[in-house]
């Protein structure tokens, strides 16, 4: 009886200290696939508003996470509605300088859409691609390209 | 600023164009290259000094240009001066062969120069010192400051005659110079000779600046300027300095060249999150639009004939070269390798298109056939990109950039070169950090 419960005890003890280095891992990597999920560069618009979200080499497909970020960039453009903004569109360093400005300005216009879809007028949302000439994150790394991938909301009056 | 008063070439000797003399093959890679001797032009004791120039030691100045040149194409091996046995003057009337021989050169250029009454005369001549024979002699008459490009016109006439291509000396590099962290680069329109030396900024880098190109045609430049944070297409004339924003478009222009003939710009427009190929006549300003399709169409590059435009597209979903015809028809899709093939540019000879290629996070400069086939891939490394043809169609530039550390330490950009036999990579030395070169057509033509 007492041998059960010591290995029952070990065999939790592992399965956490597996989950917990997992999750470790998880964290300190900050992606998902080759998305940014982290919040190292976020920066916000106001409280519980981010103002950024990331994207997947050479895509402009939304995420789960991307389009519940725009949603409260929605929600609160909506509420401010003297506020315009720009939407800076931006790419990795990986691509070529040309492709890489057509690409930032796909994704800086896959999240106007999206802000548009919930309400937001497209006469407030201007977009500006920037390619990979304004990196965030200045490494050669993964990392770092995953934080490069992103556009940006920013206020303009 | 760069008139040329020149230039009347006058052939004032016959040049014997017998089978039997010297010639270099440049179609492969030269692991032999050939020993010439270029003597230091003989300085006539009659020219007048000039301001800002030591005309005695132009002689000197002028070979050893001609020296660089020839020592950068890896198929010429300029031998030391100091085993010269004969003086300038002497040796440009009539050199003792057995004597230059004696010091292994094959070939052997020799001249002279006059400064006088403001201006810069100039003969030389190439002796094939196998069959004791005179290849060329030539002359002509330019401004005193223009005499880097005497060095390089001379350079060019004597690449012609031994290699049976045209030059690509007496021309320049227009390229983007770079200084500044990664994250608050600083860029600026800059412009240099072929070997570096006569840099000119042509921009003060207030704003972002890309993609310059030259026009094949003058001395127009194409450019992406974010001048008002507006990324859009630009033109410059570097004579008078004039620039102008290209057409009136309602959003992004960029990826700019212009066709063969000079008188079009092609580019890239993006709006709504699509990027499409445009044309528009420099003369009548009428826009046309050549592609239409729900991708990324950019990088648009001529044929030197104009009937047909390479460009990079992920209509198939990843980035690929495309060619059509210029109206846009016939879109067909010439790159099916492993990787992404972006950036073409059309050979000025018509048969090649150079491209980047990237592949498992490495990238390529590369050459193939126009139909995609006979791809050969000239140089891999972490960051290179955008290639751009020599005059001739024998040598690319292009720009590298190095991988940078945590806090984007030991980040640099610069220009190299190779020829498209993959031999003769070399840095191209710059000022500052270099990107995106643009290689003009021969100034002298």
């Amino acid at each position: 009886m007492k041998f059960k419960i010591n290995l029952r005890t070990v065999i939790l003890v592992l399965l956490a200290s597996f989950a917990l280095s997992a999750c470790a891992t998880q964290k300190k990597a900050g992606m998902e696939g080759d998305v940014y999920t982290g919040s190292e560069t976020v920066k916000y618009l106001a409280s519980g508003v981010p103002d950024r979200v990331f994207f997947a080499t050479n895509k402009s497909s939304l995420t789960t996470k991307s389009r519940d970020t725009l949603r409260k960039q929605a929600t609160y453009l909506r509420k401010n509605k003297n506020l315009n903004i720009t939407i800076e569109g931006h790419a990795d360093e990986r691509g070529t300088r040309e492709y890489n400005l057509a690409l930032g300005e796909r994704r800086a216009n896959a999240a106007k859409d999206y802000l548009m879809t919930y309400g937001v007028s497209g006469n407030r949302i201007s977009v500006i691609s920037y390619g990979k000439e304004k990196p965030v994150n200045t490494a050669s790394t993964p990392l770092a390209w995953s934080q490069n991938r992103r556009s940006v909301t920013v206020k303009v009056n | 600023m760069y008139k040329l008063i020149l230039i009347s070439l006058i052939l004032f000797l016959n040049t014997t164009f017998a089978n039997s003399l010297i010639k270099v093959d440049i179609t492969r890679g030269n692991l032999d290259p050939l020993p010439i001797a270029v003597s230091p032009l003989h300085v006539d004791p009659k020219s007048e000094n000039r301001e800002n120039i030591k005309v005695k030691e132009l002689g000197d100045k002028i070979s050893k240009i001609i020296e660089n040149n020839f020592r950068s194409t890896g198929l010429f091996n300029p031998l030391a001066k100091d085993a010269f046995v004969q003086k300038p003057d002497i040796a440009h009337l009539k050199p003792r062969f057995e004597d230059w021989r004696l010091i292994k050169a094959q070939a052997l250029v020799t001249g002279k120069i006059i400064v006088k009454d403001e201006k810069l005369k100039v003969e030389f001549r190439l002796w094939d010192l196998t069959a004791s024979k005179e290849m060329i002699a030539l002359a002509f008459t330019t401004t005193p400051s223009n005499w880097r490009r005497v060095a390089h016109i001379i350079s060019d006439k004597i690449y012609e005659r031994l290699t049976g291509e045209d030059g690509y000396f007496d021309t320049r590099i227009i390229y983007v110079a770079e200084s500044g962290p990664k994250d608050k680069r600083v860029k600026k329109l800059a412009i240099m000779d072929q070997d570096g030396a006569n840099t000119k900024y042509l921009t003060l880098g207030n704003e972002l600046v890309l993609t310059p190109r030259f026009n094949p045609a003058n001395q127009l430049v194409t450019y992406l300027s974010y001048f008002r944070n507006l990324p859009r297409v630009y033109l410059l004339d570097i004579e008078t300095g004039v620039q102008e924003v290209v057409g009136n478009f309602p959003g992004m222009t960029f990826a700019p060249r212009f066709s063969p003939d000079g008188k079009k710009i092609i580019m890239s427009f993006a709006k709504d999150g699509n990027s499409d190929i445009y044309t528009m006549d420099l003369e009548s300003r009428v826009v046309e639009r050549i592609t239409d399709h729900s991708s990324i169409d950019t990088s648009p590059s001529y044929s030197p004939d104009g009937k047909y435009i390479a460009f990079n597209s992920d209509r198939s979903g990843l980035q690929q070269i495309y060619v059509m015809k210029s109206d846009g028809s016939n879109v067909k899709r010439v790159t099916f390798g492993n990787g992404l093939y972006g950036t073409p540019v059309w050979s000025p000879r018509g048969d090649l298109i150079a491209f980047t290629k990237v592949r498992k996070g490495r990238f390529y400069i590369g050459v193939m056939r126009v139909d995609g086939t006979g791809e050969r891939l000239l140089t891999e490394n972490f960051y290179q990109e955008a290639p751009s043809w020599s005059p001739n169609g024998r040598v690319l530039v292009f720009y590298r950039e190095t991988k940078s550390g945590e806090k984007g330490e030991g980040f640099s950009a610069k220009l190299w070169s190779i020829d498209i036999t993959g031999y003769n990579e070399r840095k191209i030395k710059t000022e500052t950090d270099a990107s995106d070169p643009s290689w003009s057509s021969l100034l002298s033509k």
